[in-house]
């Protein structure tokens, strides 16, 4: 095996640029089936099919793991991409003085690090808003149903990972999700964070919010959130062919297959992520 | 016609550059792009100015010698030629053009125009051949079988000329269509499989070396390249460079 051209040749941090943006287009692919859910499934319904998702990829061993390779494959393919730049900038050290680059290139082809960049920080703000929330806010709010008695009044109910529910009076919360007996000082069940509603809240009108503020700029989220996803459509209508062409996956009688392929996805994988904060938008 | 040229006036390897205006009437429109610079050239003595260095030599699309950066494109607005081949009919009365050298690192000017594209030879060096005997005894050429396929995919690479009109309109400077298309026209054949793991991997490590960018797939080359080298060969020799990296003992 040749160590300097697996490590450290130009066309080795090329297939690294591609096996890890490839890997991302898969995880696209999977963020995007879990996310729908919360659009597919309405009512009291939908935030617990959606909160006992957001539950299990975020106790699933297998998917734990998954999470570490997407979060590896984000940073490496951004600092790659950090390297292959500045070496691109150093290769042309005095630029013409007139070029004409649209004549014989595409535009997305052209932009790929400014692409790549924006796509950076949106990265950076979406985890903030979700997963850090998620992750780290002591304050992170579990699924509640609102239980009406008999006399129209209220109560408050936690949802529990084994099915049940239980009075909020009855328990205080521990380690952010245990439910503990206030009387017996004995953990009876474990809490689901509400993510969905946290989402709903972020992106919507406030109507179904519980235990989150309203958000004022939810239209701005929204049209930054569906400008993210323009960016990335543009990334992905060249990165996703380009990777192949890395790889040296190129073949005449497949390439035309492959290239529309490329096309269908860069479009519909980022429409179908806008729809969603448009929809919270528009409906909640 | 009239024309309006700016031209890249650089002394030396050293020494600053910068773009001059020149003024050239009675400009033929069956002229050759090159034809044209050698009337510039001398009005330009006429006028006791030194001309501008180009390179240039078969004049007839074959060598790769004459470069030229022309309107934003290298070999100037036409596909598929050389400067030698671009005529000024591509062109209208009263056009301002752009002529500026081919720019990379790894290109370093020497004179006005001309730059130094020695690197593509030690890149050929590394590994864009193949050993065989030639002290007398040479193999008849029809006794290796070759698909006729292979053969023309093998001789389509090879109409490389090597003039670096790909590094050229790079965005990156990369020379990835050159080198692949010289690994590929031996890569193809029999006779180029006994060197073909030690060609990749030095080839792309003296590239590498040279200080050309890294290939985005831009495709840029591929559009510029005046023998319109297909960008199949780059994805060829990603393919060998993987096989060979991986499983050479090196």
């Amino acid at each position: 095996m040749s160590k300097s051209a697996i490590l450290s040749s130009s066309i080795a941090k090329k297939w690294w640029m591609s096996l890890t943006g490839l890997f991302l287009c898969l995880f696209l692919v999977g963020h995007l089936l879990g996310n729908l859910q919360i659009i597919f499934f309405s009512g009291d319904e939908g935030q617990r099919v959606f909160n006992e998702y957001a539950y299990f990829m975020t106790h699933n061993p297998l998917i734990k793991l998954l999470s570490y390779l997407t979060y590896f494959s984000i940073l490496f393919h951004a600092v790659d991409g950090i390297i292959l730049t500045f070496q691109n900038k150093r290769a042309r050290p005095i630029k013409y003085a007139y070029s004409k680059p649209q004549k014989n290139s595409s535009t997305p082809s052209r932009y790929m690090a400014i692409l790549g960049s924006a796509i950076l920080i949106f990265i950076i703000m979406h985890m903030s808003n979700f997963w850090g929330v998620m992750h780290f806010d002591k304050n992170m709010p579990l699924h509640t149903k609102n239980l009406v008695r008999p006399d129209s009044s209220y109560q408050k109910l936690y949802l529990t990972t084994n099915g049940t529910f239980l009075p909020v009076e009855q328990v205080e919360i521990n380690n952010k999700t245990e439910l503990i007996d206030k009387e017996l000082n004995l953990k009876i069940g474990e809490g689901y964070k509400d993510l969905h509603s946290l989402t709903v809240s972020f992106f919507g009108h406030n109507k179904t919010n519980k235990g989150f503020p309203p958000n004022k700029y939810a239209y701005l989220a929204v049209i930054l959130y569906v400008f993210s996803m323009a960016v990335l459509s543009f990334h992905l209508w060249h990165g996703f062919n380009s990777a192949f062409q890395t790889l040296g996956i190129s073949h005449e009688k497949y390439n035309s297959a492959l290239s529309l392929f490329g096309k269908i996805f860069s479009v519909l994988v980022p429409l179908a992520f806008a729809s969603i904060p448009i929809t919270i938008f528009l409906t909640k | 016609m009239k024309l309006k040229l700016k031209v890249w006036r650089q002394k030396n390897r050293k020494e600053k550059g910068k773009l001059e205006t020149y003024s050239l009437d009675n400009v033929s429109e069956h002229m050759s792009f090159l034809e044209m610079m050698d009337v510039l050239n001398e009005q330009l003595i006429n006028d006791g100015v030194e001309p501008v260095a180009f390179d240039h030599d078969c004049r007839e699309g074959i060598c790769g010698m004459c470069s030229m950066y022309i309107n934003g494109q290298p070999h100037g607005p036409d596909r598929g030629v050389t400067t030698c081949q671009l005529h000024m009919r591509k062109f209208n009365d009263g056009d301002t053009i752009y002529i500026e050298p081919f720019r990379a690192k790894g290109f370093p000017i020497v004179k006005d125009l001309v730059v130094d594209r020695g690197a593509f030879d030690r890149i050929q060096r590394a590994g864009g051949f193949i050993s065989v005997n030639t002290s007398g005894n040479t193999q008849d050429a029809n006794l290796t079988p070759v698909p006729k396929k292979d053969a023309d995919k093998a001789f389509d690479a090879a109409t490389c000329i090597g003039c670096g009109a790909c590094v050229a309109s790079c965005k990156n400077a990369s020379a990835m269509l050159f080198v692949s298309a010289k690994v590929s026209q031996y890569s193809l054949l029999p006779q180029g499989k006994v060197e073909a793991k030690r060609r990749v991997l030095n080839m792309v490590e003296q590239m590498d070396k040279e200080g050309f960018g890294n290939c985005t797939n831009t495709g840029a080359c591929h559009v510029e390249c005046p023998k319109e080298i297909s960008l199949e060969n780059i994805a060829r020799m990603n393919r060998e460079f993987l096989k060979a990296s991986i499983t050479s003992e090196k």
